[in-house]
This record gives structure tokens, sequence and C-alpha cells, in this order.
């Protein structure tokens, strides 16, 4: 046993360690007994604990919110409560509704601040304290890449929330973390064909970008598969993550010779960056005699609502939509089931950060009831090469080379005159899986190893 | 930007004494206080049954009881700086933030033994104290508390970007099973990476005692942890009590006139820095071993800020303080956070269903998501009524309780103290 | 030559945010000698009173002919809605006021800051004159936390975005006007706008406590309040009034700066920790000096973000501003225009 860190996998004592202490206590049986089942945390009893760390505090609480809206919503779902959701159209027919693995599914919540420390914080204490089995939610990768590391090291399992870098599946790859979420590298394969085919393969492009790792990759993948296709990249400009006026970052654009802006921006960076970028008048602008044009490679539809009428026109990738399987058929099914059940206890429709952590809440109960084991080593084979269905994102693959899912991806724009607010960005396109596919060892992944499964103590 | 404070400052009694000069009786009750606090915490912060709707106010589990004891280090060793010398330093966690980096270094050159971690965590905070200290002490009041809030925010702003190599950025820095980790194993026996240990007893081990409806979890993390606090506070209480001590008084309550007497008091102020910077350092290194991750935000403003609050909420000046003030807060994030709706449901199950959702929408906004909320109004609440911050909470308490009610209580005077520079 | 005017016009953009809130920081710091973590989040009262006044005009009733959207069996909004703005004042009037809400958020702001300010000096600050500034720290740091969240409570934490009157989006030719090439000054009518207004309040202050017997007696005040006091002159009303005149001149920056970033709750603790560096590096005491580094430093920054200082220098966009104060209090020990003795011990 070298791996102690949470309370169930523990060197076990009777009361007479605990004789002599202030409290009176009435010794009685271990209750350990039963629970010494080779993996952390093993559920004890008719119930199973899991553990939603989620921004509740910061610049993501919103996200953060309906993620946990989404998570409730899975909780009694699996429980057989409300309508069954994407149950009835999952591909797997493995969940009865009677929680998981005949145990009703309680879960605890967290704070993750989006930040790594207070993140592992709060995920650490429903491990030792609450008994979590599975943590899932966040919404950065900063936040995913070390709270995966932590799982990896607890041996509980990780189903990663709203997470994009591509570290998270590639250099930070852990055999105890899943993620749904798609990446970079697919953002910028999926965007590219698109916007050479709607602006022409002659552009030149200028990229800003956040400056930490998310950024990074994303100004790799964009850059890269967009030259791949003819555009030339002018120059890339690191912005620091707390910059709120992107003025003095925008004003240079027109003078460089490019006639593409690209804004590797996340959250309130977008929001302000593209604001600023409408406001200077550059989609009025014409360079080298033709248009320009603002490309930002991840949408959400929280940003969408933060920058207002700035984003009408604007090109970018989503994980999913909420009328993808509206109009764009039946492929796409779940997509309506899932809609309706939120829409219906919540009055909105969920965001792509909602979708994705109820499906990875559904996939994880799916695993464990096919292993019949809550074991995460059981669960890690359940899951690696999975291929499902009817989960909203068309075909899908729990690829096992390295937890990553494959499906297509959404190209959206935004609306000109949007009709409320939750309807602001339109479907495009969706590029299917083949052209977002690569190889596990491709470099922009290069780097990472799973390692093996951690069934903790 | 002091605390204003020129009441004649105060020396134990004993010190004159015959006896060694060093603690008095009053120093050494409160050590063992401490020492009892601190040896029966997983037990005292445990007070509710596991299987009670309660027991979400347990805090008896090793990761709080780790962070509860870290950042009592980390402030006690703040308030050496602030409570004695009166210089309010607002980059305190770049200290903390460079120590973590250099343990997980050492993690990654060297090997798993916490001791390689907590050397270099302290060293490195030391040296980069030094320089920093070196600087900002060219200039006193707000225009130092600038320059230290300027090093921190550049090495924060640096570590989260331009640094990721060396602090791994957005991710924080991390081990990894190709570290080369010279003394120690590259991967641990299972494939997984080998974890913080101090010459073999496991970081994570912990002895878990069923006590009836109550378990209790003594991690041997914590208890390294713990020593680390014991020997910090006992290192800090020599401190105040040391002619260097009384040195550093001097300072706060009026340098020019310790100018005037041929003293220079540079040369002190600049070793207080840096053993401030130092406990720093030591929290950052027991952060690490205890979960060897170390991420950039911990270098951010917000985190100096955090001790600094940490620091006058629990008492600025007074020995304990800092340690009570670290407490709440830590406790307040951790547990408080925590609190859903499903849990005040269930609390106010008890309540007919009308006066339940009533009760559930008045709290609702105060727990969880909204835990800031509460926190900002404790702020408030204890620095305007408690002006001597929590320590002369837990004085006016023990008054009513005494039976020698003239007795001078434990951390009487700077208590007392704080609480009079209201009336000046 | 053209980037560099762009990056000036930028940077005096910047610098009117900071110097704003810097001014009424100084002030607050330099007549009641509180140390106010607070000022932030009047930064932020201020923009959320354009929000509010923004989200009322656009209140309405739903019209018959509503069309939703519908998924399965659940539909969504859709309903096409008449504001009650234009219902009342006409569709041409209404339209006019929805347009112009955030400039006729000052109206409003005005008042609603100033009883902010009062509110919080005679509730709160006034206990704290004599306490240290340790505990003042903690109880506006407290206070700031509150207001932010209570905010939070009400607007949720996405960014809301609010636009500038039609007339006044987008940009236009500067540099045409004042005899560049067409089309290579290009900037925003907002943020001229922007700028232009602070120079009003900039100015509007200084000239209210130069010329006005009031603004002497403060300015006594904060030279040495008691000898102002043995004067038999009532300086605690004065320093009261002030705190709301500092209060409304944080929201009245935050006010006007909505069109330019969508504003969210924690928006106030941004500026916090830049609007502190900014008064010290001007000096403590001194309100030129605080303007005057509000505009330094917005210009350093913006010149510090060209790519080809970024090649030079790879980070220096990241710690320009902390890296120009450390230098300047260096060289200078109480900042550009600092008085001596002012919060030196």
């Amino acid at each position: 046993m070298t791996n102690k860190l949470t309370r169930r996998g523990a060197l076990k004592t009777g009361a007479a360690a605990g004789a002599g202490l202030a409290t009176p206590i009435v010794f009685t049986s271990n209750v350990w007994a039963d629970g010494h089942t080779g993996f952390t945390n093993a559920p004890q009893g008719d119930t199973v604990t899991l553990g939603f760390n989620v921004p509740q505090t910061g610049p993501y609480a919103d996200e953060g919110a309906d993620e946990l809206r989404a998570f409730q919503l899975a909780v009694e779902h699996l429980n057989g409560e409300g309508d069954g959701g994407m149950l009835s159209t999952f591909s797997s027919k493995a969940l009865e509704g009677n929680g998981i693995l005949g145990k009703r599914v309680e879960f605890v919540t967290g704070d993750t601040q989006t930040k790594s420390d207070a993140a592992r914080a709060s995920a650490r204490s429903m491990i030792e304290k609450d008994g979590a089995i599975m943590i899932s939610g966040g919404s950065s990768s900063g936040v995913a890449v070390a709270v995966q590391g932590l799982c990896q090291e607890a041996g509980v399992i990780f189903m990663a929330g709203l997470t994009h870098s591509n570290d998270t599946t590639g250099k930070d790859r852990k055999a105890n973390g899943f993620r749904h979420f798609f990446n970079s590298y697919m953002s910028g394969a999926a965007l590219a064909p698109i916007l050479v085919d709607q602006y022409g393969n002659d552009r030149k492009a200028y990229h800003l970008t956040a400056d930490y790792n998310w950024g990074y990759t994303t100004e790799e993948a964009v850059r890269s598969s967009t030259e791949a296709l003819g555009w030339e990249t002018v120059a890339a400009v690191k912005t620091p993550l707390t910059q709120t006026d992107f003025s003095s970052y925008i004003t240079p654009v027109l003078q460089s010779g490019a006639d593409v802006l690209v804004l590797n921006h996340y959250g309130g960076n977008m929001v302000n960056s593209l604001t600023n970028a409408v406001q200077f008048g550059l989609r009025a602008q014409e360079a080298n005699g033709k248009q320009f044009e603002i490309i930002v490679p991840l949408y959400s539809e929280l940003m969408a609502r933060g920058a207002g009428e700035n984003i009408a026109g604007i090109f970018g990738s989503q994980n999913w939509d909420w009328k993808l399987e509206n109009q764009l058929g039946d492929r796409y099914s779940g997509t309506n089931a899932f809609v309706q059940s939120f829409g219906e206890k919540y009055g909105f429709p969920p965001s792509q950060a909602a979708h994705t952590c109820y499906v990875q809440t559904l996939l994880y109960a799916d695993a464990v009831t096919r292993a019949g084991s809550f074991a995460p080593c059981a669960v890690d084979e359940a899951l690696s090469g999975f291929e499902f269905d009817g989960l909203g994102n068309g075909p899908t693959l729990y690829r096992a080379d390295d937890h990553q899912c494959f499906k297509d991806v959404v190209v959206v724009r935004g609306k000109e005159n949007p009709e409320n607010e939750f309807d602001l960005v339109e479907i495009v396109e969706v590029t299917p899986v083949d052209q977002v596919t690569y190889a596990p060892d491709h470099p922009q992944f290069a780097g990472g190893q799973l390692g093996t499964c951690n069934n903790g103590a | 930007m002091a605390v204003t404070d020129n009441q004649p400052t105060y020396a134990p009694k004993a010190q004159s004494a015959a006896r060694a000069p060093g603690l008095t009786k009053r120093d050494w009750s409160l050590m063992i206080l401490v020492v009892a606090l601190v040896a029966l915490a997983p037990i005292l912060l445990n007070p509710f049954p596991t299987d009670s709707s309660l027991a979400q106010f347990n805090a008896g589990y090793p990761d709080l009881m780790q962070r509860f004891v870290i950042f009592g280090i980390f402030a006690v060793g703040f308030n050496i700086l602030f409570g004695l010398t009166g210089y309010l330093s607002f980059g305190h966690a770049a200290f903390l933030g460079a120590g973590s980096f250099a343990g997980v270094w050492m993690f990654k050159l060297l090997g798993m033994n916490v001791l390689f971690a907590i050397v270099a965590s302290v060293a490195v905070a030391g040296v980069f104290a030094l320089i920093v200290g070196y600087v900002s002490l060219r200039r006193s009041g707000i225009y130092f508390s600038i320059l230290t809030l300027a090093f921190a925010q550049m090495s924060f702003a640096l570590a989260y970007s331009v640094l990721t190599p060396i602090t791994g950025g957005e991710t924080g820095l991390q081990l990894s099973k190709s570290d080369p980790r010279i003394f120690g194993e590259q991967v641990a026996a299972d494939g997984n990476l080998p974890v913080t240990t101090l010459f073999g007893l496991d970081m994570r081990d912990s002895l878990i005692v069923d006590a009836g409806a109550w378990e209790f979890v003594f991690n041997a993390g914590y208890y390294v942890c713990a020593v680390a606090l014991i020997i910090a506070f006992y290192v800090s209480i020599r401190i105040f009590r040391s002619p260097f001590g009384m040195m550093l008084r001097a300072v706060k309550s009026n340098q020019q006139r310790l100018n005037y007497t041929g003293l220079n008091p540079k040369p002190y102020m600049l070793a207080t820095f840096v053993i401030s910077g130092m406990y720093a350092g030591l929290a950052g290194g027991l952060m690490v071993s205890m979960d060897p991750l170390a991420g950039a935000e911990r270098m951010q403003w917000t985190a100096s800020g955090e001790v600094v609050l940490m620091t006058i909420l629990g008492g600025a000046g007074t020995l304990i303080g800092p340690v009570l003030g670290a407490g709440l807060i830590k406790y307040f994030e951790n547990i408080f956070s925590k609190i859903n709706k499903g849990v005040l449901e269930t609390w106010f199950s008890v309540f007919p269903d009308g006066l339940s959702d009533v009760l559930v929408t008045i709290v609702y906004p105060f727990v969880g998501k909204g835990w800031h909320l509460t926190l900002g109004i404790m702020f408030m609440l204890v620095v305007i009524f408690l002006p001597g911050g929590l320590v002369q909470g837990v004085q006016k308490a023990a008054t009513v309780f005494r039976r020698d009610r003239n007795a001078p209580p434990v951390e009487g005077p700077a208590a007392e103290r704080r609480a009079q520079a209201e009336d000046k | 030559m053209d980037a560099i005017i762009l990056q000036i016009l930028n940077g005096l953009d910047k610098g009117s945010a900071y110097a704003l809130i810097a001014l009424g920081l100084t002030l607050i710091f330099g007549t009641l000698g509180v140390v106010n973590f607070a000022h932030g989040a009047l930064f932020m009262i201020g923009a959320f009173v354009a929000v509010t006044l923004n989200k009322v005009l656009a209140l309405g009733f739903v019209d018959e002919n509503a069309e939703a959207t519908s998924v399965g069996g659940f539909s969504f909004g859709g309903a096409q809605e008449t504001l009650y703005v234009e219902h009342w004042f006409g569709e041409a009037a209404g339209g006019w006021i929805s347009d112009w809400s955030v400039p006729l958020a000052i109206l409003f702001a005005i008042p609603i800051m100033i009883a902010v300010g009062f509110v919080m000096e005679r509730g709160l600050i006034k206990h704290f004159y004599k306490r240290p500034h340790a505990d003042q720290i903690l109880v506006t740091f407290g206070l700031a936390i509150v207001l932010q969240e209570i905010i939070k409570y009400f607007y949720g934490a996405n960014p809301i975005p609010t636009a500038a009157p039609d007339a006044l989006r987008g940009a236009f030719d500067l540099g045409a006007l004042i005899g560049f090439d067409p089309g290579t000054i290009i900037y925003p009518y907002w943020r001229l706008v922007y700028f232009f207004f602070a120079a009003v309040i900039i100015t509007g202050v200084f000239a209210f406590l130069q010329f006005t017997t009031f603004g002497m007696v403060v300015r006594a005040g904060m030279a040495d309040r008691e000898t102002v006091g043995l004067l038999g002159i009532d300086i605690d009303k004065r320093f009261t009034l002030m705190f709301g005149l500092a209060a409304a001149v944080a929201g009245l920056a935050g006010v006007m700066y909505v069109p330019i970033a969508p504003p969210n709750y924690h928006m106030g603790m941004d500026f916090l920790v830049l609007s502190f560096v900014v008064v010290v590096v001007g000096g403590m005491g001194s309100l030129p000096g605080a303007v005057l580094a509000g505009f330094l430093l917005g210009i350093l920054e913006s010149f510090a973000s060209m790519r080809e200082v970024i090649d030079l220098v790879p980070g220096i966009n990241q710690v320009i501003i902390y890296l120009v104060a450390v230098v300047i209090l260096l060289t200078r020990p109480r900042g550009l225009m600092g008085r001596k003795g002012v919060m030196e011990d």
C-alpha cells in the first residue's frame, strides 16, 4: 500500500487507540470490515458519492453554475427521476435508472475558483472527507490538468469538464482521466477548411494569444491548420491573462498587412478583445483588397452573451450546440432529449459546458455498470476504446491511447440578429470526425504517457 | 502603512529574571496550549459524528488540517515582520510561491524525501527575500508595501506566462515519470508516480481511529507539518522576546529616534524580512510536500492579501492570532464553499415544507457559491467589534470564565494595545 | 509614426481610467487618511448603474404574435416585445432614450454614487479614521467583497454587454483630420469621448478644490487637519462631502467605461491594485501626481504591448507597470509628486 491519500485506504485500528481521549467513546465494531475492496473510496452501503468540482466564484462562476445544473440533472436521471433525458437515446442500454450498480447516486460540490491550488484542495476534500469515487467538472485546462493529476495519484476517476487545451489528453494525459470535450487541435482542423472556403486561401492572419498554456496550444493548432491550407501568419502576439483593455494590441493589427485577426482568447479575455476589435472598426475595414475578418477558435454561449452584438458574423468552433438535432437531423440524437429535460427544469437551453458534464456523468455511470465494478481500472477498461452514440454528438469514440473523445466538431458563426439571448450563434457546418482525428503521437500532443491506471489503496 | 502604535513596548517581566532569557511562564503555557491543540486537532476538528448532517462542518480531514497548519506557519512568519516592525508587505506570497517551485524541482531532480524540498524551499525563499527586501526596505510605509506588491505581481505574471518551462504556467509545475530523481525511483513499483516521504514515512499514511459514530484520521503528513508549526511558533516566540525583537519594536515605535541613538536599523529590518520570507518558503515547501504541485496563482496579489487578512483578522502583533486567522479563512474557503442547496434542504427538512423552503432561500446566498459574501461580512464584523482581532474575542470570552479575573491574559498586552489604538 | 501616435492615444485612454480612479483614491487618502480597498467596488457600482438603466429601458411586454424557438416539446423565448419606454414616449423618443442609455446613466449615477459615498463614510469609514491602517484595509476589503457579491447575486458573473449610442459606435479616421494619410489612424469615437470626459472631470475636480472656499478648506485640511479643526471649522462635514465626491468620480469613470469593456462583478478588484500603484507612483497626497502617474503608466503600458518591444524583451508587457513603479519609487522616494511624511510610517 503505497498510496493512502484517502480515508478508505488507510490503516485500520480499533477504538483502543482512541482511548483516553476527552470525548467518551463508545466502542463499536469496525465499519471497514467489508470496505477492503482494493480501491479508493469503494462505495459503502447503498449509495455512491460523486464529486462535482466547478468554479463557483471568479469569472467562470456562471459557467460553473451551468455545469452544476447539468450534473444535478444527470444524477436525477441516473436515479430514475425526471424524464430520463439521454438515457433513452444512449446507444448503451446498461443504465436502468436505478442508480449505479443499484446504488443510489449522491453528490458533493466544491469550488475550484479556477485556480489549480483551490481546485486540488476542493477535490482532495471530496476524496478524503466525502469519499467521492469520481471527480468531474471544471472550466479551464489549468484546473483540469491539476485535478486530473491528483485523481491519478489518489486512485479515483476524473471525468474532465470543459477543458480545451491539447495538454489535457496530450502531454499531461493520465490513465485515470477522461475527456469528452474537444481540443485545440480539433478546433483548428475543423475551422481551417471552412475558413478557406469562406474567406479564400490567400489570407494573412494576425494572432492575439492568451499568454498561458491553453493559448499556446490553440495558436499552434490554428496556425498549423490554416498554414497547411495556404494562409500566412503575419504575426502572433501574446497578451497577459489580466489584460482588460486590448486597444494597444489591436491598433497595430491593421498596419501589419494582415486581413484576418485570430483571437486565441477565452472567457473575459475573449469578450474584451472581441469587443475592442469591433470597436476599433476592424470588421468595417478592407485590407489587401479583402474584407477584414475576425475569428474566435473556441466559442462558448456565455462568452457570446458577454460580447453581445459584437459576435455577429464571427466564426468559431464548439463541442456541441443545443440546436444540433433540430437543424442537422437525428445523427445528433440525444440533443433534443437533453435540451428538453434541461429546459423544462431550468427554463433555458443548456450550454456546451453543461452538455459535456452531463454526458461525462452518464458515460462514467455506464462504464461502471458495464464493468460491474467501481474500481478505476475496471472503469478505465470499460471506457477505453468505447464506441457510443446517442449522446448528442453523433457516433463517438473514447480512444484508448489518450482517453480523448473523437466526434464531429461544430463550426458556428455569431448571428447577425439574434432573436433571444439563448440563440446567439448559428451552426454553419459540422466537420466530420475523420477530419479532426489525429495520431496519438501527433507532435502537438507529444511527450505524454497515460501510464497505468491507479486503483488507489 | 504601519499599525500606529506608540504605546510603551511590552516587555515580559521574567526576561530580567535569573532564568535563561527566553520564554516567560505565560509563553510556556501558550506554547503548551498550541502543542495540545495541534496534536489533538484531528479529534477537535471532527466534533460531529460522521453520519450526522452536521458532519459537513467537520474539518478533521488531512488536506484541510495540513492547510490550517501550513497557512498558520505562513501567517506566523508574516506576523514577525508586520507585527513587530509594522512594515506591511503586500507581496509575501511570492516567497511562498518561489519556495513551492523550488520544492517541486527538488522532487523532480533529487528525490521524493520531503527534506530535500523543505530545505530548498526555505533557502530559495530566503535568497529571494534577501533580494526583494534589500530593494524594498529602502522605502517605508506605503511605498514599501507597493514595492513588495510590485515584485510579487511581476513574479506571478512571469511565472504564469513566459517562465512556463520552469513553472508549468497555467497548469502548474507537476512531477513526471521522466524526471531524473537521482536519489530515488523515477516510477514507483506500481507504475505510478512515487509519493513524498520522510525517510520512508509516506506522507499520505493515515491512522484511522473508529470511535463509535466518530472517525478520526491521524495523518503522517499532517504531523510533519504540525511539528514544523510548533518549531516555527517556538522560534517566533523567541524572536518576540529577544533583544532582537525589542529592536524591531523600536523600529516600529520611532525609527527616527532609533537613528539618533546611533543604531542602524537596516540590518535588523533586512534580517527580519528574510526570516519572514523563509517562513513563507517553509510553508511553500510543506505545501508541495503534502501535494506535489505548484501553481503560479500562489504568487498572485490575492494570495499576498490573504495572509495580510489572516494576520489582521487573528490579531496582528499577537503570537497566536495569525494562526487563528489562517484557520478561520481556510475553514470558510473549504467548508462553506461545499454547502450546496441539497445539503441545506437536508438540514432544514425537519421543518415544515414552507418554512424549510424559506430557510433555504435565506441561507443559500451565504453558502456554496456565496461563501465569499460570508467571508466579507465576517471580516467587517470582526474588525468592527473586535479591534484586537480574534485573539481579543477569545480573551473576552476567557475573562468571563476565568476565576481570577485580574490575572493578565496570555495574549493580553498586544491585543489590548490594538484595542486602545482606537481610542487614541 | 502613426503606430506611435496610435499607442499614445491608447495610452491616454487607458490612462484616463487609471487617473479617474486614482484621483478618487487620492482624495480619500489625502483628506481622510483612509486606505480604501473598496474604491474599486465604487467604480464597479458606477458601471452597474449604467447596466441597470440599460436593462430597465429594455423592459417590455410581450406582443400578441410572439414566435418562439422550440426544441422537442420545449420552447425558449423568442417573444417579440414592445418596450415600455417606447410605449410611453413614442417610438422615436423612446428609441433615442434606449440608445443613449449609457450617457443618460450619468444623470442617475451622480446622485446614486454620492449617496453611496455618504452612507459608506457616515456608516462605516467614519469609525475607522483613528484606527490603524491595517484595520481600514480589513474592513474596506470586507466591504468590497460584500458589494461585489451583491452585484454577482443579481447580475451573475458573466460580463454584460452594454453598447454606446449608435452615433458614437465604431471608429473614424482621426488621422485624416489631423493631416495624416487616410486610413492610418483610425480610432473609436467612444474612446475619444472617454478621454475628453475624463479630462473634464479631472479639470472640474481641480477647479473645485482650487477656486472654491470649500476646496480651500479641504486643501487646508489635507495639509493640517488639526489646525483647521482648531480654527473652528467643521472639517468632518466637508470630509464627508469629499468622500461623496470621490465616490462620484469613481462611479462616473465606471459608467463611461461600460461600452469599452463589458462590465462584470469583479472589475473593481481588477482595477484596485493597479490604481493603488498609480496613486503611490504619483506620490501620496498629491492629486496632480495621481493624474500624471495614471497617464504615464497608461502610455508606457501601451508601448510595452507593441510587438517590436515584446520581441526585444519577452514578457515586458506582463510586468511593465510594476517595473516602472519599482524604478520610480527607487529614484524618487515619494513617487512623482509626493509630499513628505504622508503614509510613510
